[in-house]
């Protein structure tokens, strides 16, 4: 599913490498917690899987292919297999609830009648039925993420990227999200999931994997968020 | 479906930079108008050229006995019989010259009366007064230095004159208005490709949440690009439709309506309607590819795919 061999990544203008040899393998179907602190890499982990950043040394492998060899307009073929979640939602504020969801699905030319048909089946499953023509103004921060989620999961991707999508949201409202993503999980989809919330972590008890100065410090299957944080 | 998702885009695109769209509509409307005109000003020059050098001479004015004081070229006073027959003998054995006319003083004198009818200098004329000339036509107006370097300064002749020459100004001045146009577009045609870059600069900006978004679903560059490179290319398009309406009443109004150049110019030949349509493709095709073509490569700077 993941692959990392040996990467590493420095930006330009800066001394520091964001990271250093890392070389990690996630299985397909896995749930693995990110967690690190500001600065640690998680992002640029991120990015590199979403092919928005290129190594400099070393490979990365997502759904067996070789990023660095993938060309550019074949890019966006590989994102569609993805699915992103971020801590900001990223939602259209002036289109409703299902139009958020099926914006992504007109962009890559899906058809419409296929658009009617998995939007509200998607929106059943992240828990908002019956919300499908809110504005996302209207909504708690919690259904926004769920909304953002159901986004990324309507084409049904192998993989699920998120990036701190509880950052913003309350502990309550966090749990209620984390089901939601565990239930994801179980439907087969991988779930790489970078964040900084100790509660969380401890509970799930997955596969954590510990960044620290771009170095992989931790590769733990069943984890905790870890003590010094 | 995905067309009008595109089309949908662009409206929104072009209604939330109005103005700036303006901008560009007018500068291109401005510099394709400019550009059409320069290319119908030169085919009415290069008409105007064909039809007149058609009919110029060159003409060899003889001398007058009036002309012995006035004139250095005819200080042995009027031209005399034997050496009026060698310039002919000699005009006639020159390849180039295709037919040689000679006209008498009094024909000069009756042509003057015609064509001067109503000035008064005319009716205080006498025929003695007018010269007597040989017009020579030549197969190649071109070739006019050949006919001068031989007959200027002969005894007998005042001058030697090409009416090509005089025409020649005329045509100098059109050209030379011609390239000032050409100046003139090629500063709008800056002015307008800016603005294009300014306006999907600004529309990409304004649209960087949705663009982002694509991006992360997956959605090709093509099909993130769309929209701007459509938006940009509709309105040059709006743009290239008003130059061409512009053409067309600028024609109607110079030469048939308004001004009227036809009526008072009944000698030249104007572009018809023809000619005027001809040029309006070619408008059409830059007003639509060059906003578009901007628009491509100002994406690739500000739009990451």
């Amino acid at each position: 599913m993941i692959r990392f061999d040996n990467v590493s990544k420095t930006y330009p203008k800066q001394n520091r490498p964001a990271l250093r040899d890392v070389t990690l393998e996630i299985e397909k179907g896995e749930f693995v917690f990110l967690v690190g602190s500001s600065g640690s890499g998680k992002s640029t982990f991120l990015r590199l899987l979403l092919r928005e950043e290129r190594t400099d040394t070393g490979s990365v492998h997502v759904l067996g292919k070789d990023l660095n060899r993938l060309s550019n307009w074949k890019v966006p073929q590989m994102r569609r297999q993805l699915g992103t979640v971020f801590q900001d939602f990223r939602l259209l504020p002036n289109k409703t609830v299902s139009e958020n969801v099926a914006f992504a699905l007109e962009v890559i030319g899906k058809p419409r009648a296929t658009i009617r048909k998995v939007v509200p089946e998607v929106l059943d499953l992240v828990g908002l039925a019956g919300k499908e023509d809110r504005m996302p103004g209207e909504l708690s921060g919690g259904e926004q993420q769920r909304v953002a989620i159901a986004r990324a999961f309507v084409n049904r991707p192998m993989l699920l990227i998120a990036d701190e999508p509880t950052g913003n949201l309350d502990p309550t409202t966090s749990v209620g999200i984390m089901k939601l993503l565990d239930r994801i999980n179980r439907t087969g989809t991988t779930v790489v999931m970078a964040t900084h919330d100790q509660q969380i972590v401890d509970q799930m008890r997955k596969r954590v994997i510990e960044l620290d100065k771009g170095r992989l410090v931790r590769d733990q299957s069943r984890g905790v968020y870890g003590y010094q944080h | 479906m995905r067309a009008q998702f595109v089309l949908s885009e662009i409206g929104v695109g072009l209604r939330r930079n109005l103005t700036m769209t303006f901008a560009v509509i007018v500068s291109v409307a401005l510099s394709l108008a400019l550009a059409g005109g320069s290319l119908l000003l030169r085919t009415q020059v290069e008409s105007m050229k064909g039809y007149w050098y058609d009919k110029v001479q060159v003409s060899i004015f003889l001398c007058n006995k009036n002309d012995a004081e006035t004139d250095p070229n005819c200080t042995k006073g009027a031209v005399t019989d034997q050496q009026k027959k060698e310039i002919l003998a000699d005009l006639k054995k020159q390849p180039v010259v295709e037919t040689v006319h000679h006209e008498s003083s009094q024909q000069a004198y009756k042509r003057y009366k015609e064509q001067f009818a109503d000035s008064p200098l005319a009716s205080s004329l006498t025929p003695d007064q007018m010269q007597e000339s040989f017009r020579v036509k030549l197969k190649d107006p071109e070739r006019y230095e050949v006919i001068s370097s031989l007959f200027e300064g002969r005894p007998g002749v005042q001058e030697v004159q090409d009416q090509r020459a005089l025409l020649e100004n005329l045509f100098n001045l059109l050209n030379g208005l011609t390239w000032v146009a050409v100046a003139v577009m090629v500063f709008m045609l800056v002015v307008a490709m800016l603005l294009i870059v300014n306006t999907v600069r600004v529309s990409a900006f304004s649209r960087r949440r949705e663009t982002g978004i694509m991006r992360l679903v997956g959605a090709s560059s093509f099909y993130i690009q769309m929209p701007f490179i459509m938006e940009a290319a509709f309105a040059g398009l709006i743009g290239a439709l008003v130059a061409s309406v512009m053409l067309l009443v600028g024609r109607y109004f110079l030469i048939d309506g308004g001004v009227g150049l036809a009526e008072k110019m009944q000698l030249i030949d104007f572009i018809g309607w023809q000619e005027v349509v001809s040029v309006l493709p070619l408008v059409l095709a830059v007003g639509v590819l060059m906003p578009a073509v901007a628009a491509f490569f100002t994406l690739r700077k500000y739009l990451r795919v």
